[in-house]
């Protein structure tokens, strides 16, 4: 529906999808061609669809070339690499109509499958390296290059540029590099030869002060996150592994190994625990930040299941703690490759009894850095437990994002933690009464003085600490914890919004819906449809949600999972009259989409034909 | 029930540690266990372990997951932090907080339902990786504070308050602990002081995981005629297999040992324990044999009490991280990160 054929509006602006098999070493090539367009100065989404498993099943990598800039999936596909006999039938049968499609055609295919309104292009990729190079893997992994270069004649793509990021990638490996560029050339080559390039969907770069890309990296969430806890101070990891969380930690690691190891003598300033499972990583989480450690634990929902009683000790213990749930397809095992926005309520309420919890939603990797450090921040200022609610999509795919910027004043803050001289000065201390009213009370770290020391208990304690099973005296602590949460909502970051020039119908979202909704919003709008925006950050919701959802009649509630989470969130923990919510839901496990927010407005606004101009 | 602050009253006789401190300044809270719980006797000689070895009481950290055993972190050293963890979780807890500080001793407390069912995963893992504590289990074959079912010690035959016989064969935590490669390995009874403070001194010295299994009988729901945790069955039923004394660096050896009777271990602080085998063929540095002679005294139903086993050797948890001297909750945020020209560094090949 939004695909426009016209081969004119095409340059810069179609979806290649290449389809392999896992563990046969396509993410180099497909991070090769992504990779070069970026620096051709067009802007570029890359979403890889992978399979929980290490070999053989079915892979897709989706490149979208978007001039826009919109940061979503289209939903569509313009040029398909069908690499994969086993799916090549369904493969064929996602191109659009005008499209194109790629096969090895080394072996004869006498029934082909074929459509009349696709162009079928057969190089024998197989055939040419078996001709050219020794060995089994090194011919599976540069037929994955020579592939490479063949889109590149296709597709206009600047062969000097991908003999560079080659040279990059190979920097120190000679042998390895000449063999990869040869089999670039040879298949740029050959698809000069023998098949009609370029094609009209291509890429036209954008040099200089045209470049679309300039100033902007691509970095998946992931990998920014762990930037944010290293910049953010963190000293602990502790974890268990699992996808779509596991490069978290493993970019923590290694970006220590960088900098935090003293050269001279090998001593590290870190410490990563790989745990025996989700329980006890938060517990070394729980007890490093008690113990005045920067500590967190990146984990995906059944990590989160498991962790339910340390988070409620943690908040009724008033312990800092920071936990990455990125997000995965649930329920249960549930899809472990898939993305969903499906643990709102879980994180939200996390473990039994009266418990909330501080939540952030990064929309994108920059995101997913800047909140990191705030997640810190916020943990030790509120002590209590932050969530960052990161997704597979925003956690593990390449996302084009303005390059991180570094504040140099930036000191951690570590809340209300009593120095030596402070607790010195003090006649007694007192660990959970609230000296301020904002429902923060004051902490001190072991091995400081006696007269700090306190005893951190999840039972029901009064305000100095001690063991009570008082109604009144348990009533106050609790009260003073609501007291808090109210704080929380002036410390969180705010919700950030788009149009909002006063129309009454308008869409709220989180996390990574952004770039699916940014682009329906465009599309709306060119079809004479606006709509204001708002997309919430945090949990607990500040006044300026209350405001929107107050000033808006009807209100478009579009998010990634079945049972409308963010909507139930919205309806408990703000006054908006839940008749006013309408949602529009995507579960299917892929990243959304922008056609089924434009499919679901203009549903629900024929529905509601009568009071349409109302709305509107 | 509120907190019940002990009253402090000062005697000038009482006598002093090095730090100038008395055995009062190492209380904690009023116990509310039962009157006669092995467990405050643990509690007393705990006080009397880190008095002797004069810690400044802040520089104890005590952890402690659920149960009547594990209230009892609040009943010692006052002046230190205490953190009473969920069930079965306390090894979690020591983990990240040791992780965060090197510089402190941590006491853990546990009991034999925390440790050998619910928590035996982390206890188990809390080995492996050998972090530098002191962990105790208050062992007395049932779950206290539940009101008496059976533990995962409880010996087959065992009888339960209400009559119930346990059938399954018990865990033995220490013979556990020696199989999963613990590097301080001791077995001891609430009731006998004597060893207990020692082996509470050399375990707070030891450079790693130090497991002492304190047997710890429950008087409420464990201390009858058929119960083999009662205070009579254990003393009648104890075999002290070598006796250890702590020793600091400073301090002279005041107890004369016969040649051939006694042996010396070398902490890493300059302090020594000296063994006093009263079996001649005992030797605690060899986990084999420790192994086979726990094994076939347990078969005559001799519980082996005293250092068992000890290996000074092998690297603790932060020796093996490599980590800084500097406990790294301590290292200023300064050292911690790369700066602004460190991000544009980091993020060229994203580029
Ligand atoms: C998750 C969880 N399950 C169950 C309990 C109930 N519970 C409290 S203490 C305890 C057993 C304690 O036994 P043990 O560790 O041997 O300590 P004791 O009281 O005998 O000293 C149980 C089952 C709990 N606190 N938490
Ligand atoms: S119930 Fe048993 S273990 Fe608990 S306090 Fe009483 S005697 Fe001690
Ligand atoms: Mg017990």
């Amino acid at each position: 529906m939004l695909h426009a054929p016209d081969a004119q509006t095409r340059v810069n602006d179609f979806v290649l999808k290449l389809a392999n098999v896992n563990g046969t070493g396509s993410a180099s090539a497909n991070a090769l061609v992504l990779k070069s367009i970026f620096r051709m100065g067009v802007p570029v989404v890359g979403k890889n669809y992978f399979p929980s498993n290490i070999q053989g099943l079915p892979t897709w990598y989706e490149i979208r070339v978007t001039r826009a800039g919109y940061a979503a999936r289209s939903g569509h596909v313009d040029i398909m690499v069908a690499m994969n006999a086993e799916t090549y039938a369904r493969d064929l049968k996602e191109v659009s109509p005008g499209g194109y499609l790629l096969y090895d055609s080394t072996w004869p295919r006498p029934a082909l499958l074929k459509r009349e309104d696709v162009a079928l292009f057969g190089v024998p990729l197989a055939r040419l390296c078996n001709e050219t190079f020794e060995g089994v893997r090194a011919r599976i992994l540069l037929k994955n290059i020579m592939c490479a270069g063949v889109l590149a004649a296709l597709l206009d793509i600047d062969l000097d540029i991908m003999r560079t990021l080659l040279g990059e990638t190979y920097a120190s490996k000679k042998a390895l590099l000449d063999a990869n560029v040869r089999a670039l050339e040879m298949g740029h080559a050959y698809a000069r030869a023998h098949l009609p390039c370029p094609l009209p969907l291509k890429v036209a770069p954008l040099p200089g002060e045209l470049s679309r890309t300039a100033g902007h990296i691509m970095i998946d969430g992931n990998t920014a996150a762990a930037l944010g806890c290293l910049y953010a101070g963190a000293t602990v990891g502790a974890w268990y592994p699992i996808t779509p969380s596991t490069s978290l930690m493993d970019a923590f690691r290694s970006l220590c190994e960088q900098w935090r190891v003293d050269p001279e003598t090998g001593r590290r300033d870190f410490v990563v625990v790989q745990a025996e499972d989700e329980l006890a990583a938060i517990g070394a989480v729980i007890g490093a930040s008690w113990n005045g450690a920067r500590a967190f634990t990146p984990t995906s929902g059944p990590g989160i299941s498991l962790m339910n009683e340390f988070i409620g000790l943690a908040y009724y213990a008033e312990v800092p703690a920071v936990i990455f749930d990125i997000q995965r397809v649930g329920p249960s095992t549930g899809m472990p490759t898939r993305t969903q926005q499906c643990d709102l309520l879980l994180a939200a309420y996390a473990s039994h009894g009266d418990t909330r919890h501080v939540l952030l939603f990064p929309a994108d990797p920059q995101e997913c850095f800047y909140m990191a450090v705030a997640a810190f921040d916020l943990a030790e200022r509120l002590q209590t437990p932050v969530f960052v609610m990161s997704d597979l999509d925003i956690g593990m795919n390449d996302w084009m994002c303005p390059m991180l910027e570094w504040d140099e004043s930036y000191r951690p803050d570590r809340g209300k933690m009593l120095t030596l001289e402070e607790i010195e000065s003090l006649d007694k201390f007192h660990r959970y009464v609230d000296l301020d009213g904002d429902g923060i009370p004051y902490r001190t770290l072991p091995g400081i003085h006696p007269k700090g020391a306190y005893f951190t208990r999840g039972s029901g304690h009064t305000q100095f600490g001690a063991y009570t099973e008082d109604a009144a005296e348990y009533q106050q602590v609790v009260d003073r914890l609501k007291r808090k949460f109210e704080t929380a909502k002036t410390l969180v970051p705010q919700a950030v919004f788009r149009g909002c020039d006063g129309r009454d119908a308008a869409i709220v979202s989180l996390g990574s819906c952004d770039g699916a909704v940014c682009e329906a919003l465009d599309v709306l709008a060119r079809r004479g449809i606006h709509l204001d925006y708002m997309r919430v950050r945090a949990f607990p919701f500040g006044p300026e949600v209350e405001e929107f959802l107050a000033t808006h009649a009807r209100i478009f509630v579009v998010e990634q999972n079945r049972d409308a989470q963010l909507r139930s969130l919205l309806i408990l923990e703000t006054a908006v009259d839940k008749r006013k919510l309408r949602s529009i839901l995507h579960y299917s496990g892929l990243p959304i989409s922008s056609s089924s927010i434009v499919d679901g407005v203009l549903a629900e606004l024929d529905t509601l034909a009568p009071v349409r101009s109302a709305v509107l | 029930m509120s907190f019940i602050a002990k009253p402090r009253i000062d005697h000038p006789g009482l006598p002093k540690n090095a730090l100038g401190l008395t055995r009062r300044d190492y209380e904690g809270s009023m116990s509310t266990l039962c009157a006669g719980c092995g467990h405050d006797s643990v509690t007393a000689a705990i006080v009397e372990a880190v008095w002797g070895l004069a810690i400044r009481p802040e520089q104890v950290a005590k952890l402690s997951g659920i149960g009547c055993s594990s209230k009892t972190t609040a009943y010692f050293v006052g002046g230190g932090h205490g953190f009473n963890a969920v069930h079965g979780r306390m090894p979690s807890i020591a983990t990240g907080a040791i992780a965060a500080n090197r510089d402190l001793y941590y006491i853990g407390v546990s009991g034999d339902g925390d440790t050998l069912s619910i928590g035996f995963g982390q206890f188990a893992h809390a080995i492996r990786r050998n972090i530098d504590m002191l962990y105790i289990i208050e062992n007395n074959g049932v779950y206290g504070l539940t009101k008496g079912q059976f533990s995962a010690s409880a010996d087959i035959g065992s009888q339960a308050k209400r009559g119930e016989v346990n059938l399954q064969p018990p865990v033995d935590p220490v013979l556990t602990a020696l199989t999963l490669g613990c590097t301080f390995v001791a077995r001891s009874f609430s009731g006998d002081k004597q060893q207990l403070v020692p082996l509470i001194q050399a375990g707070l010295q030891h450079r790693g995981f130090a497991l002492i299994d304190v047997l710890s009988p429950c008087v409420t729901f464990n201390d009858h005629e058929g119960s083999t945790k009662s205070w009579r069955y254990v003393r009648e039923n104890y075999e002290e297999v070598v006796h250890a004394d702590y020793v600091a660096a400073a301090r002279e050896i005041t107890v004369d040992y016969a040649a051939g009777e006694a042996t010396e271990v070398r902490l890493h602080d300059g302090g020594r324990i000296v063994l006093r085998k009263l079996d001649a063929s005992y030797d605690p540095t060899h986990r084999g044999r420790a192994l086979n002679y726990l094994r076939e005294k347990l078969r005559q139903g001799e519980h082996v009490t005293g250092l068992i086993y000890i290996d000074q050797k092998s690297p603790e948890f932060h020796e093996v991280n490599n980590t800084s001297d500097m406990p790294i909750n301590r290292i200023p945020y300064e050292r911690l990160t790369p700066g602004a020209k460190g991000l544009a560094k980091i993020l060229s090949r994203y580029r």
